[in-house]
C-alpha cells in the first residue's frame, strides 16, 4: 500500500532521515518506533507530503508522492507531532472546516459528524471552544479531524505525548478500534504503547532503520540474543532438539527439513559464545555442518533508551 | 474556488472571533472620522478629499495590523503543518488568506461611507462620479497593501515582526512620492513610478488610465506568488 524506498531528508547540512526503506501492507498497524530525534516525524511528513524528500521516494499504491499528492493527501487522515489545533474555534466549527475541505457538506456533513462524535467520544463537547478543552479532549478532536473524511490511511505522529495514563489507555483503545479497517501508521518513542497496538514494528535510530519486523519476532530480539543458523545434512531433529540440556544456555529455535538439508536456529544470551559447545556436538552427532552462520542482534541500545523514556513518562 | 473560499470564510471567523479584531477596526474607522471631520466643516467642500488623502496614511497601520497574523500565527502554532497537509494547494491557502484580508479592507472602508452619507445631506452640487473613483482607489491600494502584508506575515512566525516588517514595505511604498525631491532627476522617474500616490492620484482624478492598474495588479500579483513561494519552501529539497 505504502512504500517507502531509500528515502533520505537534509535539514540544511543536518541529514534526520538517512536512506531509510520500508513497506506498509493494507490493513496494518505499523508502529514507528525511535527515540526522540530519530527522524519519525521528519519521515512522516514527507509521508503527508507537508515535506519533500531530498533523495528517494515515496509511493501510495504506485503513486509517487511528488507527483500526486493532492490525490494521496485526499486519502490521508494525519494527526501531526503536538496536535496543532485552532484553539479559538469551537469543535463544531474546527470539524466544520475540515470536513469542507474534503468535500463533505450538508447533510453528509451532520450524519458522519454523529458518528465521528461517537467514535471519539466528543459527546457534549462539541459547541465548545477547543482552547478550553483538556489535553485528553484536544487529542480527541485531532483523531476525529483526522478520520473525519474516513480515510484509507491514517498516520498519527505520537498520539498519545501529553496525556495522563487514564487518557493513554483510551486513546490507546480507540486506536486499536480504527486500525482494525485501516491501514494505520503511529510514531511512538515508548516501546509499550508500540507494542501494545502494532502489528509490525520500524525502528528508526538516528535517521537509519536498525529493525523491522513483527511486533512479536523484535520482542524476541530486543532481549539480545544471538541466532546461530546452521546448515546441515546426516542430522535428525530428535538430536537437534537434544541439544538443549547438553550445551548450557542454548535453546533449539526454528528447524526445517528440505530433503534432509536441515536448517536448524540456535539462540544464546549475547553475553556467551557456546560455538564451539555446538560444533563439538555436532561431531559427536556425526552432523555434516554446510554453513554456520551468527546473527547477533544489536538493539539493547535503541531498547534501553526506548524503555527508560517510555517509563519516564508513562 | 471553493477552497479559497473555505480559508477565507475560515480568516475572517478567527478575526472577528478576537477582540484585537474589533479593536483594529475600531481604531480605523475613529482615525479616518477624526482626519476627516476635523477639516471637513472648515475646507466648506463638498466632497471626500481629505478622507481619501489620508486613508492611504491610515492604511499603513491598518492593513499590516489586519494582514500579520494570516501566515504568521499558522506557523506559530503549528496549525500549518495540519492546514498544508489537507487537500489545499498552497496557492489556494494565500490567495484565501488574501481574499480575506480584503474583505476587511472593505468592511474597514464601509465605515467611512459615513462621512460619505454626512456629505450627501450637507453638501450640494456633489461629484458622484469622484467619489466612486475615490474608494475605487483606496480599494485598490488596500489591496496593494494587503498584498505584501500576506507576504510579510507568510516569511516569518513573529505576528509583530510581520506587523513591522509589512509597515515599513508599505510606507516605502506611501512615502516615494514625497521624498522625490531628494534624489537625483534621472531616478525620480522611476521611483515616481514605483510609488502608490502617483497611481492613485490619477485614479481619484478620475483617470483610469491601464497602467495606474497594471501597477497595482503587477504588485499584488508579485508579492502572491512570493508569499506562495515562500510557502513551498518547507518543500525544497
Amino acid at each position: 500500500m505504502i512504500r517507502v524506498e531509500n528515502l533520505t531528508k537534509d535539514y540544511g547540512p543536518v541529514r534526520a532521515v538517512n536512506g531509510i526503506s520500508f513497506e506498509i501492507k493494507e490493513g496494518e498497524i505499523l508502529g514507528f518506533l525511535g527515540p526522540n530525534g530519530a527522524g519519525k516525524s521528519t519521515t512522516l511528513k514527507v509521508l503527508t507530503s507537508y515535506l519533500a524528500p531530498t533523495s528517494g521516494n515515496v509511493f501510495f499504491q504506485d503513486m509517487n508522492i511528488l507527483d500526486h499528492s493532492m490525490e494521496i493527501r485526499k486519502q490521508i487522515g494525519y494527526l501531526p507531532e503536538l496536535n496543532p489545533l485552532y484553539y479559538e474555534m469551537s469543535v463544531y466549527d474546527f470539524l466544520q472546516f475540515v470536513a469542507t475541505t474534503r468535500g463533505i457538506k450538508g447533510s453528509a456533513f451532520t450524519q458522519r459528524l454523529g458518528k465521528v462524535v461517537e467514535l471519539c467520544g466528543l459527546k457534549g463537547v462539541v459547541q465548545k471552544q477547543i482552547g478550553e478543552l483538556s489535553k485528553g479532549y484536544k487529542q480527541r478532536v485531532g483523531l476525529a479531524q483526522a478520520i473525519f473524511h474516513d480515510p484509507k490511511i491514517l498516520i498519527l505522529d505520537e498520539p498519545s505525548t501529553g496525556l495522563d495514563p487514564n487518557q493513554i489507555v483510551e486513546i490507546r483503545e480507540l486506536i486499536k478500534n480504527l486500525g482494525k479497517k485501516k491501514t494505520l501508521i503511529m510514531s511512538s518513542h515508548i516501546l509499550q504503547e508500540v507494542q501494545a497496538t502494532a502489528d509490525r514494528m520500524v525502528i528508526i535510530n538516528k535517521g537509519q532503520i536498525v529493525a523491522n519486523g513483527t511486533t512479536e519476532e523484535l520482542m524476541t530480539s530486543f532481549k539480545g540474543k544471538t541466532v546461530l543458523t546452521m546448515e546441515l545434512v546426516n542430522a535428525n531433529e530428535d538430536s537437534i532438539r537434544k541439544i538443549a540440556p547438553t550445551v548450557s544456555d542454548v535453546t533449539v529455535g526454528k528447524i526445517s527439513n528440505d530433503k534432509g538439508l536441515i536448517t536448524a536456529q540456535f539462540e544464546y544470551p549475547n553475553s556467551t559464545d557456546p560455538r564451539k559447545d555446538i560444533f563439538a556436538y555436532a561431531i559427536k552427532n556425526q552432523w555434516t555442518i554446510l554453513e554456520m552462520s551468527r546473527k547477533k542482534v544489536s538493539l539493547e541500545d535503541v531498547f534501553r533508551v526506548l524503555t527508560v523514556e517510555g517509563g519516564a513518562n508513562g | 474556488m471553493d477552497n479559497i473560499k473555505i480559508i477565507c470564510k475560515k480568516e475572517l471567523a478567527a478575526f472577528f472571533g478576537s477582540p484585537v479584531g474589533y479593536i483594529v477596526l475600531v481604531v480605523f474607522a475613529s482615525l479616518t472620522s477624526w482626519f476627516f471631520a476635523s477639516t471637513f466643516f472648515l475646507s466648506n467642500q463638498s466632497d471626500l478629499r481629505t478622507l481619501f488623502d489620508v486613508t492611504p496614511m491610515v492604511f499603513t497601520f491598518y492593513v499590516p495590523a489586519i494582514t500579520m497574523g494570516l501566515v504568521a500565527r499558522e506557523r506559530q502554532s503549528g496549525t500549518l503543518e495540519f492546514l498544508t497537509t489537507l487537500p489545499l494547494s498552497d496557492l489556494q491557502i494565500i490567495f484565501g488568506k488574501y481574499l480575506a484580508a480584503l474583505i476587511l479592507i472593505k468592511i474597514g472602508l464601509a465605515f467611512t461611507l459615513v462621512h460619505a452619507f454626512t456629505l450627501f445631506m450637507v453638501g450640494q452640487h456633489i461629484d458622484v462620479g469622484a467619489l466612486i473613483m475615490g474608494y475605487f482607489g483606496l480599494v485598490l491600494v488596500g489591496a496593494m497593501y494587503s498584498a505584501i502584508g500576506v507576504f510579510c506575515s507568510s516569511i516569518t512566525n513573529n505576528q509583530i515582526v510581520s506587523f513591522i516588517v509589512s509597515f515599513v514595505i508599505v510606507f516605502f511604498f506611501f512615502i516615494l512620492e514625497k521624498s522625490l525631491v531628494l534624489v537625483p532627476g534621472w531616478l525620480a522617474g522611476i521611483l515616481q513610478f514605483l510609488s502608490v500616490d502617483y497611481h492613485l492620484n490619477n485614479i481619484s482624478r478620475g483617470v483610469l488610465d491601464t497602467r495606474n492598474l497594471i501597477y497595482f495588479g503587477s504588485v499584488i500579483a508579485f508579492f502572491l506568488l512570493l508569499s506562495t513561494r515562500i510557502l513551498e519552501m518547507r518543500k525544497w529539497k
